[in-house]
């Protein structure tokens, strides 16, 4: 290849208000540690920033097949960004497996920076090409801009006098590549360095290697005419503060720890591990010196049951798992809501059914957590709308639960749960004190004696003369001693009934968040589609189409407005990963025009199908 | 924190009779149930446990047996089929200075929530299990249950059971029980003595207590009882002492090699003698083996007593050690950046 100098080329630049880069290689191929660093140098470029990462299904299938494709997808911009984006601008492919399976997300005219021998005959055969395939020579003639890298050769060249074997050297490809795209959008470099000594700097010489690794990259891009433009993408304009990086299932842990600590009771988690919860019980574990209790019990029931025992005792139990597990878990959360005690429950939904997608998202375990019980059994349902909010909506989770002595159910999903965006995090001191409703008198203690809001006081092992037995059998009204009489069991299903109604007092109202307060369209979505959703309504406002927006963080009971809201518009666009259990809902209990979007494939919206369907609305009306 | 400025306000330790335990409630199992005999053992050993009452917690699973924390007066919960194990786990953990019983039967404990009672065994926390065998599902009216003996007739085996039958002892002491123990519900003085020792050991006790169910399962246990059986049928296991039943005192169990072998007492010599160690996991197996082995007499009393560091010990649950702005750490994480 010619050489040339920088000052020989004319080169363009051109800025850009947000951007989506997709790295996609095999599992090994070190994807996600090149994502995550473009990200925190990208956040610290003063971006706002969206990622998601796209894991096999399989731990350890084979190398250069489509089932071991990795991936790591972020858009950054200098406008605000919602959701990682509906396709790519640029995919980094690493092997011809990568690319088969990304190339129907990258935009026309896209760009695939494409690793040479990633594309030899051997990986053709093992992506499923014929032996006389092009998949390059394709997507060229296809009017994609590719560029072809010999990145493995660069990371050789690189480390060649390491004295490490030829195998380990070409691992550096990731760092070569990142170098690039750095230089490409005109990433910091010094930060970029920074990044990866906090990274590395405890593996030996590899901080070092890595550094010059991505300073290969970042000169093969200056010194070679690959690209005839380089992008400039602006700060966005964020609040000013500090910010971190959260990922939902993150978020959701510390969520938890803030709440354990504020009401002064014990953390105490019951997990089994399964797919998209477990990093919550990796999460938790990690803090036991500061006093979390996490335990991994030997199966979905002990894990909810031991957390019961836990609440039982006076402490803020939780259990956390997804759909699989939570059907598993059904039972023991009808005891915990016949015993009237506090309880979290967590369930970061996959697809289903049974086995279903465990590393998919969906939004079909909505039925589950209001109905799925035997028995009239009504639970507090709630639900965060982004990977940040999980540390909201945990703290919230648990301050009902406390404080008005009964099980909550938290509805994350495999989407926000692995999704990851900036979060200016709140200092402990502005978040609220959480008030169990530990019984406080002991002269004649009745357990289920309850306030104006039908709340029991909470008495637990330990406080003398309170002692008393419960249990899953119906209890009379105040005693709490078994009952079998019908109109105490009326009483008792509507006392729990009311008690959990009675939570709207406490929840705020539904927010227009974009839009009119009444118009001909109010976009309401709930969980994970908000990034989709207001990506669209953006958009939608952008080609001048009146709609309006508002995100259901409390599923039950629903905030008081919302019949209010839904009577204020003429329709009511419901998009939801499932086959329409809120539409289903909603319909049951409102007169209203609701218009489904559904969709089940695993995968979140994109904001250009939800666009598509409110421009569909639009003229329609 | 909240709980334990409510928690200090509790008593000193007292001084309390068997009476102190009663609840308000009434007793409802049938009358002549096995179950009275045990919850009037218990309520003797209360007192002797030098628990306040308000630190006893009773956790059962459901089943006759399970109705059990109704009638005592302490904290208590009659929770879901099977899983006392686990809740109890939870509750101990987190409470350790609590003294935690689980009541469970045959039916709860080997069927719908083996899997728990296994990984009790294993993990070991401090708590006590009373087992009540009767080999029947009694409160669902006389279905077979997994120690009901092969060949049985009952409504959901009207050919006869089928399966083989658990050996409670075999199966715990195999998931790592630390003690195990068997008693009978007519032997009142024995059925106290083994409670009050299950509560007495720190780690997870666990007490098979043959129950009659005299409604399902009448007599199943007879001929341990039984005044003109019951010398050539059980065995008495006590620490020290060598393996001497029969009516006339004169056999008794030796070793042969690996295997248990019964003799004539006059047989006995210092290469064969066996003398009880409950601290001797080998022998606790092989006498848990004797269940089920033709001709030889039923062993009743610890098996098995052998401590180890138990679970809420190394648990060390311990609660915030850590003030705000630890938690202020922890949520910001290691990479922050600013946004002026
Ligand atoms: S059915 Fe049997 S075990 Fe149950 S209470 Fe009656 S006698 Fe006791």
């Amino acid at each position: 290849m010619q050489r040339k100098t920088t000052d020989e080329m004319t080169l363009k630049e051109k800025e850009l208000s947000s951007v989506v880069i997709k790295f996609v290689g095999d599992s090994g191929d070190g994807m996600q540690v090149s994502g995550n660093l473009f990200t925190s140098t990208s956040a610290l470029a003063g971006n706002d920033i969206a990622t998601f990462p796209d894991f096999p299904a399989e731990i350890r299938a084979p190398i250069g097949t489509v089932a071991g494709v990795s991936g790591f997808q972020i858009r950054f911009g200098s406008e605000e960004i919602y959701s990682p984006g509906d396709s790519c601008d640029v995919l980094i492919a690493m092997n011809a497996a990568a690319l088969k399976s990304n190339l129907d997300t990258l935009k026309t005219n896209g760009i695939i920076i494409a690793n040479t021998l990633g594309f030899d005959s051997k990986n053709l055969r093992l992506a499923g090409y014929s032996s006389d395939a092009d998949p390059l020579g394709e997507v060229q003639a296809k009017g994609y801009k590719l560029v072809n890298v010999d990145l493995s050769k660069v990371a050789k060249e690189t480390l060649a006098d390491k004295g490490i074997s030829t195998k380990e050297m070409e691992r550096g490809k990731n760092m070569v590549a990142l170098g690039l795209v750095c230089w490409m959008y005109q990433r910091p470099l010094d930060k970029v360095f920074a990044l990866t000594e906090m990274r590395f700097g405890k593996k030996g010489d590899w901080a070092e290697w890595n550094k010059a690794l991505i300073q290969a990259g970042w000169n093969f891009g200056e010194t070679l005419e690959l690209f005839n433009e380089r992008y400039v993408v602006k700060p966005a304009p964020l609040q000013s503060g500090t910010y971190r990086g959260i990922a939902g299932n993150e978020a959701l842990a510390l969520g938890l720890i803030a709440a354990g600590h504020k009401s002064g009771l014990k953390l105490f988690l019951g997990a089994y591990p399964i797919t998209p919860a477990s990093d919550v019980l990796h999460e938790l574990a990690k803090y036991k010196k500061l006093g979390v209790d996490s335990f991994m019990a030997e199966d979905e029931i002990a894990a909810i049951c031991a957390a019961i025992g836990a609440s039982y005792g006076g402490n803020l139990g939780v259990t956390v798992s997804s759909g699989p597990g939570i059907a598993l878990k059904t039972e023991a959360m009808g005891l915990a809501i016949s015993l009237e005690i506090p309880l979290v429950i967590c369930n970061v939904q996959r697809g289903g059914p049974s086995t279903g997608l465990p590393t998919k998202t969906e939004q079909a375990d909505l039925f589950q957590a209001m109905f799925g019980r035997n028995g009239e059994a009504p639970m507090i349902v709630i639900a965060p709308g982004s990977p940040r909010e999980c540390f909201e909506m945990a703290f919230e989770a648990a301050k009902l639960s406390l404080e008005h002595v009964t099980p909550v159910m938290l509805l994350s999903d495999g989407y926000i749960a692995n999704g990851a965006e900036p979060w200016k995090f709140p200092r402990m001191e502005e978040l609220p004190k959480i008030n169990p409703n530990l019984a406080k008198s002991v002269s004649g203690y009745k357990p289920y004696e309850r306030d104006e809001n039908f709340v029991r006081q909470w008495a637990v092992p330990g406080m003398s003369g309170m002692q008393h037995r419960i249990g899953g059998l119906e209890k009379e009204n105040i005693t709490g001693n078994v009952s079998y009489d019908p109109d105490n069991h009326q009483l008792m299903v509507d006392l729990r009934r009311k008690k959990v109604e009675k939570i709207v007092d406490f929840i705020p109202e539904l927010k227009i968040v974009n839009g009119d307060e009444k118009g001909k369209l109010l976009v309401l979505g709930w969980g994970s589609t908000l990034g989709a959703i207001t990506t669209a309504i953006t958009d939608a406002h952008k080609a001048g189409i009146q709609v309006s927006q508002a995100h259901l963080r409390y599923l039950n009971p629903f905030p008081r407005n919302l019949e209010m809201v839904l009577n204020s518009f003429e329709n009511i666009l419901v998009p939801e990963l499932n086959s329409g259990q809120l539409a289903f809902i909603l319909k049951s209990n409102f007169n209203a025009n609701i218009i489904q979007l559904n969709k089940v494939k695993g995968k979140p919206f994109l904001a250009r199908e939800i666009l598509e369907k409110i421009t569909e609305i639009n003229h329609g009306s | 924190m909240e709980v334990d400025s409510v928690l200090t306000q509790t008593t000193q330790p007292k001084v309390y009779t068997s009476k102190d335990f009663e609840s308000d409630q009434d007793v409802r199992w049938c009358p002549g149930c096995g179950d009275y005999a045990v919850l009037n053992a218990v309520k003797k050993v209360l007192p002797q446990t030098g628990k306040r009452k308000e630190d006893i917690v009773f956790i059962s699973g459901i089943g006759c047996s399970s109705r059990f924390p109704y009638y005592v007066d302490t904290y208590g919960m009659h929770s879901i089929h099977g899983r006392a194990f686990a809740i109890a786990t939870g509750l101990k953990i987190t409470r350790p200075e609590l003294d935690v019983w689980i009541i469970t039967g045959d039916g709860d404990s080997m069927s719908i929530g083996g899997n728990h009672l296994i990984h009790l065994c294993r993990r070991n926390p401090n708590v006590n299990v009373l087992l009540f065998n009767n080999e029947i599902y009694g409160l669902t009216k006389g279905q077979h249950s997994p120690t009901s003996e092969k060949g049985l007739l009952t409504k959901s085996s009207p050919l006869g059971v089928i399966d083989n039958p658990f050996n409670p002892p075999a199966l715990t002491l195999g998931a790592g029980a630390s003690f195990v123990a068997r008693t009978i519900d007519r032997f009142s003085a024995h059925l106290h003595d083994t409670i009050l020792e299950a509560s007495k050991f720190n780690g997870t006790s666990f007490v098979e207590i043959y129950q009659n169910c005299n409604i399902f399962n009448d007599g199943v246990f007879e001929s341990f009882t039984d005044k003109e059986a019951k010398d050539d049928n059980i065995i008495i296991l006590e620490q020290g002492k060598q393996l001497i039943f029969g009516k006339e005192k004169d056999k008794a169990i030796v070793l042969k090699g690996h295997s248990p072998e019964i003799v004539s007492l006059s047989e006995v010599n210092e290469t064969n003698e066996w003398l009880h160690d409950p601290q001797d996991f080998v022998k606790a197996t092989l006498l848990a083996q004797f269940t089920y082995m033709q001709g030889f007499p039923r062993p009743f009393g610890v098996f098995y007593s052998k401590q180890r560091p138990t679970y809420d010990e190394l648990f060390e649950s311990k609660g915030w050690d850590a003030d705000e702005s630890e938690i202020d750490k922890v949520i910001a994480g290691k990479f922050t950046w600013k946004v002026d």
